[in-house]
């Protein structure tokens, strides 16, 4: 059990990292993107602006630890 | 060369580079502490591992479908690159320290020579393990980007030169000078590595989520100077604040 727990923490540091709240944001912003193109609307500048709050975000907790 | 193709080859050089450094300096603790039979054996050991990984998951990914494979390489890229990029930010702005080769291949040299001498197959295991995690921990970043990177432009085998031309460089420069690369800008290649991976997850996970880019392919540009420029206003704005921070603290001591 403890190496089936160590295989699926590696697994998370390695694609989740420090900061869960990246990924569940950016997974988000991904589906939100894909409702507005399916919607016929204009949806390429989404994400972008999606990736700066994130980051800003991130950041924002990052410093906050320090 | 078409820009994306262009991206592609220097994103996997860049990427793969970054993390030969690390392995490499990994490779030369456990060469001098414990042998070198033992760090250059648990070396091709993760090499062979790697190369397995790479067989094994390759073919798989050209078989799946472009738009899903970009969204869920877009998405991963995403993450990844974010990881990078607020790392690079936080140590640009002067709240974490700078990674340094030097202080890296110290620590890993000390804990090598205090480590106990274990003798399996003839080899040190602690040599060769620590070679050996460390090569493949290292090289499933390189791995994991040159698949995700290569399958997601449709040409696994250009990533690969990139990442083979960082690998014959690193090693070249490795075997000559037989010390950590500690003169290689690591903090600004990483830097550069956070961009270039946030900069091709915005796009790719875009296309696979169904909209599509003014420009097609050119707009790769666009969204990499947005990703430079937003990086370079974060790094201003926070070390304005660190600096801030830092007076304070010194008024007040």
């Amino acid at each position: 059990m403890s190496r089936l727990a160590a295989f699926g923490r590696f697994w998370w540091d390695f694609v989740i990292g420090d900061d869960w709240l990246v990924a569940m944001l950016v997974a988000v912003a991904i589906g939100a993107t894909a409702a507005f193109a399916h919607s016929g609307l204009t949806a390429w500048w989404l994400l972008p602006l999606a990736v700066l709050l994130v980051l800003w975000l991130s950041l924002r907790r990052a410093i906050r630890s320090v | 060369m078409s820009t994306g193709n262009a991206f592609l080859v220097l994103s996997a050089f860049l990427a793969s580079a970054v993390e030969m450094v690390e392995a490499l300096t990994i490779v030369l603790a456990a060469g001098v502490a414990r042998g070198w039979r033992s760090a250059l054996t648990g070396l091709g050991a993760a090499t062979l591992a790697l190369a397995v990984v790479v067989a094994a998951l390759g073919p798989a990914l050209t078989a799946i479908p472009l738009d899903a494979l970009r969204l869920v390489v877009g998405g991963l890229l995403l993450v990844f690159g974010l990881q990078w990029l607020r790392k690079a930010i936080l140590r640009a702005s002067g709240y974490k320290a700078l990674h340094d080769e030097d202080a890296a291949f110290a620590h890993e040299l000390a804990e090598a020579r205090g480590a106990a001498r274990v003798e399996r197959a003839g080899l040190d295991w602690y040599g060769f393990t620590l070679a050996f995690k460390g090569v493949l921990l290292e090289g499933l970043e390189v791995v994991f980007i040159v698949l995700t990177f290569g399958s997601a432009q449709g040409s696994i085998s250009l990533a690969a030169a990139g990442a083979a031309g960082a690998l014959v460089l690193v090693a070249a420069v490795g075997v000559a000078v037989r010390a950590p690369l500690a003169r290689v800008p690591e903090n600004t290649l990483k830097f550069a590595v956070g961009v270039m991976l946030t900069t091709f997850g915005i796009f790719w996970a875009t296309e696979g989520a169904g909209a599509h880019w003014p420009g097609d392919d050119a707009s790769i540009l666009g969204v990499l100077g947005f990703v430079v420029l937003s990086s370079f206003l974060l790094v201003r704005l926070l070390r304005r604040e660190r600096r801030t921070q830092l007076q304070t603290v010194e008024i007040r001591a």
